[in-house]
C-alpha cells in the first residue's frame, strides 16, 4: 500500500514537473471546449448580406425590414442592379445576396407567386447552406403571416422544428464529443506514454526486477490520469453549463457513471497500446491515428454515422467513443436514465473488461 | 577457505526460435566476489544476465541465485539482489533524495531507515548540495555513482552491473571501481559485464563469452598466463577472434 502511495506520488511529481504536458492536460479541454463551442459552430450571426430590392413595393419593404429585425443578419448594402452583385461577393464584403423580381407585390398577389431569389457564397458551403436555411425560414414567416392575414383557404406551410435543440446550439455537438476525445486523449495516450517512457529510459527493467509488483507500477500510472481525467470532466461540465448555456437535463450522478466507465475503457487501451511498442513516439502515433482519428470520423461527432456507407457503420460499432457520446447525449441532451442507456452502458462495460483482460495477458507475456 | 556459492548455473539456455542466444551455461560465483561477465557484443552476456535477475525466462537449464531457484522463488531473489543496468536508469526528473526514497521504498525499507541511511550516503558521495536538485542536473559521472549507491541501498546479497562504466571518464571510472571494491569489501558479490579490459583486471575472476557458450574462466592471472598473453586485452582477442556472431 505505501509502495503504491509512493508510486502514485513520483507519477505527480512526473507530470508537475513537466509542465508543458501540465499545460496540455489541464489547458486542452478548456481550449477545446470553446473552440469547438464558440469558433467552430454551425451558428452564424450578423452575416452581411446584399439586398437587391427590383420592386421597391410594400411587401418588399416589409420582407426587408424582417431581415433588418433579424440577428443573423446585417444589410450591408442596397445594390441597384444584377451587375453589382457579383463585385460584391467577390470583395467578400457579402455572403449572401436577396433578389426580389420586379413587380412583386403584384405578382404575389394576383397570380399568388412571387419570386425571391437567395444568391449565397458557397465558398464555404456549410455556411451557405445555414445561411440560405435562415433566409427562406425569414421568408416563409413573413408569408406566413401575409396568409393568416387574408385567411386563404390554401397555405403552403413548411414547418421546422428543432426537437432538443431548438437554437441549434453548437455546444450540443462539441460538448459530448470534446468530452468522448478528451478523455481518450489523456487516459489512452498519457497512460500509454507514461508507461513507455519507463520501457525507454530503462527504469521499468529496473521496477521489474525489484520486488515491486508489476500491478503496482500500471495501477499507479494510472491512478494520476484518472485524476485528471476527471479533473477535466468537471471543468468541461462546468463550462459548458455556465458558458455555453448547455444544462444537464438529465442526472448527474449517472452521467458521472457512464464517464467514469469510459474513462477506465480509455485508461485500459492505454495499458494495451503500451504492451505493444516500446517507443513514445510509436505509443503516441498508435494513439492519435489509431484512436482520434475513428473518435473524430466514426463515433458520430462530427459526420452522422446514419449517413455513412454500411461497412463504415458497423466500424463505427467497435469504436468506443460512439457508445460514450450516444450516453452523453442521452442523459445531458434529452433527460434520459439509465433505461434509456443500459445497452450502451453494458457494450462499453463489455468493452472495458475485453481490453483489461487482454492488456493483463499481454503484460505477463513481456514479463517472460 | 570455505567459499559460500551465490550463484550457480546449470546449463542454463536461452533460444529465441533457431537463434541459441546462450548456449549451456555452466558457471560458479562465490560470496564476496567480483566476477567480471566479459563477451563481445551479441555474445549473449546480456541475455544471459537477464535470465539471472528474472525479467527473461531460460529455455532449458536451471540456476540458483542466493541459494532461490530462478525459476520458483522469483520474489525471493528479486529481495536478495540489486541491479544497474546499461541505460542510466534513475528518474531524471526527480531530485537526489526523492529517488533514493522511492528505491528504497520499493526494496521494503522503513522510513526512518531510509532517513538515515540516505542522509549518510549523500554526505558519502558529497551530494549536500544536490541532493534537492533534480537528477539530470548532475553530471553522468555522479549520477553513476548514485544509480550504483543507490542498486546496493539495501544492502542486498548480489548486485548485478550491465556495463555500469559506458561514457564515463577515466578518473570517474577509477572512483567507480573504489566503489565496487567497497561493496564487495562489505560482502556484497559483484557480478559484473564490461567491454573494458583494464576493468576486466580489476575482478577477481573473469568468465569470457564467445557465441552464447563460456570459452573461458579464471582469475585474470591465470587466464593471462594460459593463454600466454601480456593483458587481459589479448586474452580477450584470441577467444573472441573466433566469434561468428556480433557487430
Amino acid at each position: 500500500m505505501k509502495q503504491l502511495f509512493n508510486f502514485i506520488k513520483k507519477e505527480f511529481h512526473h507530470i508537475f514537473r513537466d509542465y508543458r504536458s501540465m499545460l496540455v492536460l489541464l489547458g486542452l479541454p478548456i481550449v477545446q471546449l470553446l473552440i469547438f463551442g464558440f469558433a467552430i459552430t454551425n451558428e452564424t450571426k450578423n452575416t452581411n448580406i446584399a439586398i437587391l430590392d427590383n420592386a421597391k413595393d410594400e411587401t418588399t419593404q416589409q420582407i426587408i425590414s424582417k431581415f433588418e429585425n433579424s440577428d443573423y443578419f446585417d444589410i450591408e448594402i442596397t445594390l441597384k442592379s444584377n451587375d453589382e452583385i457579383e463585385k460584391e461577393f467577390k470583395s467578400g464584403k457579402i455572403k449572401l445576396a436577396v433578389v426580389f423580381q420586379e413587380d412583386f407585390q403584384n405578382e404575389l398577389f394576383h397570380s399568388n407567386k412571387a419570386q425571391i431569389q437567395l444568391i449565397a457564397d458557397a465558398t464555404d458551403p456549410n455556411q451557405a447552406t445555414t445561411l440560405v436555411n435562415y433566409a427562406s425560414a425569414i421568408i416563409q414567416d413573413y408569408q406566413t403571416d401575409l396568409n393568416s392575414e387574408n385567411k386563404l383557404p390554401y397555405q403552403i406551410k413548411t414547418e421546422l422544428r428543432m426537437l432538443y435543440n431548438p437554437e441549434l446550439k453548437g455546444a450540443y455537438t462539441s460538448v459530448p464529443g470534446v468530452m468522448g476525445m478528451i478523455l481518450l486523449l489523456i487516459s489512452t495516450m498519457m497512460t500509454s506514454i507514461s508507461i513507455v517512457r519507463e520501457k525507454e529510459l530503462g527504469t521499468m527493467e529496473i521496477l521489474l526486477v525489484s520486488p515491486m509488483k508489476p500491478y503496482l507500477v500500471i495501477l499507479s500510472k494510472v491512478i494520476p490520469y484518472f485524476v485528471i481525467s476527471l479533473i477535466n470532466v468537471t471543468t468541461i461540465l462546468l463550462l459548458s453549463v455556465h458558458i455555453l448555456g448547455m444544462p444537464i437535463q438529465g442526472s448527474t450522478i449517472l452521467l458521472i457513471a457512464i464517464t467514469i466507465i469510459y474513462i477506465f475503457c480509455a485508461l485500459s487501451l492505454g495499458i494495451l497500446i503500451s504492451t505493444i511498442t516500446d517507443s513514445q513516439l510509436a505509443a503516441m502515433l498508435i494513439s492519435l491515428l489509431g484512436l482520434m482519428l475513428p473518435v473524430v470520423m466514426l463515433s458520430g461527432y462530427v459526420f452522422p454515422v446514419a449517413n455513412m456507407p454500411i461497412i463504415l457503420q458497423v466500424i463505427s460499432n467497435i469504436v468506443p467513443a460512439k457508445w460514450y457520446i450516444i450516453m452523453v447525449k442521452s442523459v445531458m441532451i434529452k433527460g434520459l436514465g439509465i433505461s434509456g442507456i443500459w445497452k450502451e452502458a453494458i457494450i462499453l462495460l463489455g468493452m472495458t473488461i475485453f481490453f483489461i483482460i487482454i492488456s493483463i495477458k499481454r503484460f505477463k507475456i513481456r514479463l517472460a | 577457505m570455505q567459499k559460500e556459492i551465490v550463484i550457480k548455473t546449470d546449463k542454463l539456455t536461452k533460444r529465441f526460435s533457431d537463434f541459441v542466444a546462450v548456449n549451456e551455461i555452466t558457471f560458479e560465483v562465490y560470496q564476496g566476489e567480483i566476477f567480471g561477465f566479459l563477451g563481445a557484443n551479441g555474445a549473449g552476456k546480456t541475455t544471459a544476465m537477464k535470465m539471472l535477475i528474472g525479467i527473461s525466462k531460460p529455455t532449458s537449464g536451471k540456476a540458483a541465485i542466493a541459494g532461490y531457484d530462478i525459476d520458483k522463488n522469483t520474489e525471493e531473489i528479486k529481495k536478495s539482489i540489486g541491479y544497474m543496468s546499461q541505460k542510466f536508469s534513475l528518474y531524471e526528473d526527480l531530485t537526489v533524495k526523492e529517488n533514493i526514497t522511492l528505491f528504497g521504498g520499493i526494496y521494503g525499507l522503513n522510513d526512518s531507515d531510509i532517513k538515515i541511511k540516505s542522509e549518510a550516503l549523500i554526505q558519502k558521495l558529497g551530494l549536500q548540495n544536490e541532493a534537492d536538485k533534480l537528477v539530470a542536473s548532475l553530471p553522468l559521472g555522479w549520477k553513476q555513482k548514485l544509480a550504483f549507491s543507490i542498486a546496493i541501498f539495501h544492502s542486498p546479497k548480489i548486485v548485478f552491473l550491465d556495463e555500469p562504466t559506458g561514457g564515463v571518464d577515466p578518473i570517474t571510472r577509477r572512483q567507480f571501481w573504489d566503489m565496487i571494491y567497497e561493496a564487495a569489501h562489505n560482502g556484497i558479490t559483484v557480478f559484473v559485464t564490461t567491454h573494458y579490459m583494464d576493468e576486466a583486471e580489476y575482478c577477481d575472476r573473469v568468465s569470457i563469452m564467445v557465441d552464447g557458450v563460456i570459452e573461458a574462466l579464471d582469475s585474470p592471472s591465470q587466464l593471462k598466463q594460459n593463454y600466454n598473453a601480456q593483458s587481459m586485452d589479448e586474452v580477450f582477442l584470441m577467444l573472441a577472434r573466433g566469434a561468428k556472431r556480433g557487430d
